[in-house]
């Protein structure tokens, strides 16, 4: 090989070097560009009403997010109830009983049902509970939630779970313990921690989706508690504000949205200071 | 090092065991008119806790224990000695139904419990596991529990609630391992904060405070250094008065020191059994006489 | 040390029941097949939903363009057009980006640097995609009207795709927004098969004299190839999905254009604008149609990907 072509590799070799840092860059920015104009166009607009009083009618300035606040939160608790048992049970299955032929079905069955956009959980929460209850819910929008908390809890649960040694689960039928027992008070016990933050992922996940909540909770303007009615949610009140033609409305979707963000990032931190304190 | 003569166990005889009535000659002497009746010989038969026949244990289609016949008495203790691979360890987990949990294990032939057949369909293995209980080589203490949970485990799951008998049941557990005097004011401390030969002894008193007939233990010192391993050998002396102990060790001197009984496998077959005194002074086989002067293993 | 003189153990313990553990299992088998029960779930209500759209136009569907709510005369292919290109877009700008950020982080930055970026990528995953469509039509999009389109017109004006007037919302802003959003997952998939890829086909190289770049082509990419594009695939399986940063971005304009300057409409966005507007039943059942169509799509292209990476975590996948 000649010297000339060994310096054409060397400086082909750094350029691509380069050219990744750059990539690198590249995909760096939009994540600040957009956490810096959140914090500049919505931190300001971050007051005692805001958190505390919810929209004013059209026209009028003012008022808060606090009924979509509360409303996300609301929608969370009823994806819960009905996403973590099912995603948790079903993960255990995978763990401690299901056969490797079973499991790799069902594996791959929760990782494509991961990829179905959320905006058809919506139709289909629409059709099971929108229809017959003849009025948007936030039943509706938990219901749409939890279809997307399901696969995820599963997979992240089986994960966890498959982490805990067998010599506990020995131990445990040595003693003559049941199997399910053991299962429950031991396995499940000693993997909570790791469980926990699978649910905050999920949880992470489903706080900021809307699409779902479009034909389902709907968005309400105004306080309710009955949760067969249609219910307010930040990610929607984002939206709807986005997209109207007020400036102020524009001025409090920011807030929202940096509200929203900071709920996120609350959420995946809380995961990562659990999987810190994780003891083997 | 402790030599063989001054700390191997005497064989035990039947006015040795507290508790133990003489079993009575399952054919009594006929006495025939006119003959003087034999001067009756004090029969020593021990009660045996396990009757094993033709015991052959399969992984799948591999026999990793051949045609095992033997009888192993109660509230003795009997060590399993043999080389890695000989199949002590596989022999030991039948005898607690533990083998079965192996995808694709399997035995034939029969083992009988103080009589009762361990296999037998209407045999619930969970229960089974309450009266056999097992030590295993590796501590393994629940990380989540504390030292008291630790040890009621298999009470408290199993159904038990009576907190007064529970702590009863915790003190004397710790004490026969032990452990008592040294956990005593810390037992709300987590199992796993306990030292290596600590945390042996606490999965020892978890396994005993279920009071199982029998207690298995596999390979219960080889992680630990030599003084935990003195203590445990120790506590094995004592609990062997309350307890019939089968033990698998690796360690020729350990098996010398504790137990009253030796079986000695190779390549899956039982090639020799009997009082550890005679397995080490004068055995039968030439394999065993090969194994016991370190020539091999 | 004494003791209580000890009965069988079994005395003290209350007899285990028979059927505590098939309970169990039966319950989290139940669970477990949740995930088959929500498939068949999803294709009845889909196809129920939309069966009398389905009667009606037939394939035409596919390829008609009309979507004419008051004539009750409904064509998805606008809509399909607009989900493939946003997502071609999206792939054609993120794809390169993302495996030269993933080759960024696992061969050549400095080894306190990776886990930062790794964070920084995971935190633009969390952001939701409503606040990217908000940023989009608030930052992005003028900026685009303003200064990238201009630019795109006077220079490469020669083209089809860069004539027409400008708006600002159009099929290239929801290109960008999608790039955007399906980075942080290309780049952490195609990070895993990298890290895959083990040391030895690099160290291989490096004896040989490779440079840097070379030992990347030669002996990780390569390598990778298959799972690389499997993380492309699942980026644009999650591309086509994307729904309200590309409402918020794309015009919502139910036309074909060749320009990318021009609005557009996808088959998310679609029903994300009108579910609750669809007084008419035909236009109900066009709507679930329409989330048919985009079920169906989706399916397939994820279960490509999945196939395509588990081929790299499976060894001997080394390409021909």
């Amino acid at each position: 090989m000649s010297v000339r072509y060994d310096q054409y590799r060397k400086i082909k070799s750094n350029f691509m070097c380069a050219l990744s840092v750059s990539c690198a860059v590249l995909v760096v920015l939009p994540l600040v560009l957009v956490l810096a104009h959140l914090f500049r166009m919505g931190f300001s607009s971050l007051n005692w009403a805001f958190f505390t009083q919810s929209p004013k009618p059209v026209g009028e300035d003012g008022g808060g997010m606090a009924n979509a606040i509360v409303g996300s939160i609301e929608l969370m608790g009823l994806a819960l109830l009905l996403g973590v048992p099912i995603g948790l049970l079903g993960g255990v299955y995978l763990s401690e009983y299901g056969s490797d032929k079973i499991n790799s079905w069902i594996r791959f069955g929760a990782d494509v049902l991961n990829g179905v956009p959320s905006i058809v959980w919506g139709m289909v929460a629409y059709a099971l509970a929108v229809v017959p209850m003849k009025t948007f819910s936030a039943f509706s929008g938990g219901l749409a939630l939890s279809f997307i908390m399901i696969p995820l809890v599963l997979r992240t649960t089986e994960e966890v779970l498959l982490l805990v040694p067998g010599a506990y689960r020995e131990a445990g039928m040595a003693l003559g313990i049941p199997r399910w027992k053991i299962t429950v008070f031991i396995v499940l016990r000693t993997a909570s921690k790791g469980l926990v933050t699978g649910v905050l992922l999920a949880l992470g996940r489903i706080a900021g989706e809307t699409a779902p909540l479009l034909f389902t909770a709907f968005g309400n303007r105004f306080w309710n508690h009955n949760l067969a009615q249609p219910i307010a949610a930040l990610p929607l009140q984002i939206f709807s504000y986005a997209i109207s033609p007020y400036d102020d409305w524009h001025r409090q979707a920011w807030a929202g949205a940096l509200v929203l963000v900071l709920l996120v990032f609350a959420l995946s931190a809380g995961v990562r200071i659990f999987s810190a304190g994780k003891k083997t | 090092m402790n030599t063989l003569s001054t700390t191997a166990k005497p064989p035990m005889s039947a006015q040795d065991k507290p508790g133990l009535d003489p079993v009575p000659p399952s054919h009594p002497a006929k006495i025939m008119p006119g003959a003087q009746a034999p001067a009756p010989v004090p029969v020593e038969q021990p009660e045996v806790a396990f009757d094993i026949r033709d015991l052959c244990i399969f992984y799948g289609t591999h026999m990793a224990v051949k045609n095992v016949t033997v009888q192993l008495h109660s509230k003795h203790v009997t060590s399993l000695i043999g080389p890695s691979g000989c199949g002590k360890t596989t022999f030991l987990r039948t005898l607690n139904r533990m083998h079965e949990l192996t995808p694709g294990a399997h035995h034939t032939g029969s083992i009988l419990m103080h009589g009762q057949d361990l296999y037998h369909a209407d045999m619930d293995p969970t229960v089974v596991r309450r009266r056999v209980g097992m030590v295993f080589q590796k501590s393994n203490p629940f990380p989540t529990m504390t030292i008291a949970e630790n040890v009621l485990v298999g009470l408290r799951l199993n159904g038990v609630r009576d907190k007064v008998f529970l702590a009863r049941r915790l003190e004397e557990s710790l004490k026969m391992a032990a452990l008592w005097d040294e956990v005593k004011d810390v037992l709300h401390r987590p199992g796993t904060s306990l030292s290596g030969g600590q945390q042996q002894r606490l999965c020892i008193a978890r396994a005993i405070a279920n009071r199982p007939e029998i207690l298995l233990m596999d390979e219960p010192c080889s992680a630990l250094d030599p003084i935990a391993t003195g203590k445990v050998e120790e506590l094995i002396h004592e609990l062997s008065n309350e307890y019939t102990i089968v033990i698998v060790t690796h360690n020729m001197q350990q098996a010398a020191r504790v137990s009253d009984k030796t079986a000695f496998f190779y390549m899956g077959k039982l090639i020799e059994y009997g009082d550890t005194e005679q397995i080490f002074m004068k055995p039968k086989d030439a394999q065993t006489e090969a194994y016991v002067s370190g020539r091999f293993g | 040390m004494t003791a209580e003189a000890h009965p069988a153990g079994v005395g003290d313990l209350p007899k285990p029941s028979r059927w505590g553990n098939r309970l169990f299992e039966g319950l989290t088998l139940l669970a477990a097949i949740t995930i088959g029960l929500l498939f068949l779930l999803v294709a009845f209500i889909l196809i129920s939903g939309s069966h009398l759209s389905i009667a009606k136009f037939g394939w035409h569907f596919l390829t008609t363009s009309t979507w004419d709510p008051v004539a009750d005369q409904y064509g998805a292919l606008p809509f399909i057009y607009g989900t493939i290109v946003s997502a071609t877009i999206g792939l054609v700008i993120a794809v390169p980006l993302s495996i030269g950020t993933a080759v960024f982080l696992t061969d050549l930055a400095p080894l306190w640097l990776r886990q930062p970026l790794s964070s920084i990528i995971e935190m633009l995953a969390a952001v939701p995609s409503v606040i990217w469509g908000l940023w989009g039509v608030f930052v992005m999009v003028p900026w685009l009207r303003d200064n990238l389109f201009p630019f795109l017109k006077k220079y490469l004006g020669f083209l089809p795709l860069f004539t027409g007037p400008i708006y600002g919302v159009s099929m290239l802003a929801a290109g960008i927004i999608v790039a955007i959003m399906i980075l942080p997952i290309v780049t952490s998939v195609s990070r895993e098969i990298l890290r895959s890829v083990p040391d030895l086909q690099r160290e291989a190289a490096y004896g040989l004299g490779a440079t840097r770049w070379e030992v990347t082509r030669i002996a990780v990419l390569s390598y990778a190839r298959r799972g690389l594009m499997g993380a492309a695939v699942l980026g644009l399986g999650r591309a086509l999905g994307e729904t309200m940063a590309v409402t918020m971005v794309i015009g919502n304009r139910p036309e074909i254009s060749k320009s990318l300057f021009a609005p557009g409409y996808t088959l998310a966005s679609v029903i994300a604008n009108e579910f609750t507007e669809a007084t008419g039943q035909m236009y109900l059942q066009a709507l679930f149609e329409i989330g048919l169509v985009l079920l169906g799509v989706t399916i397939v292209v994820n279960i490509a990907a999945i196939l395509l990476i588990k081929t790299i975590t499976n060894p001997g996948s080394r390409r021909t």
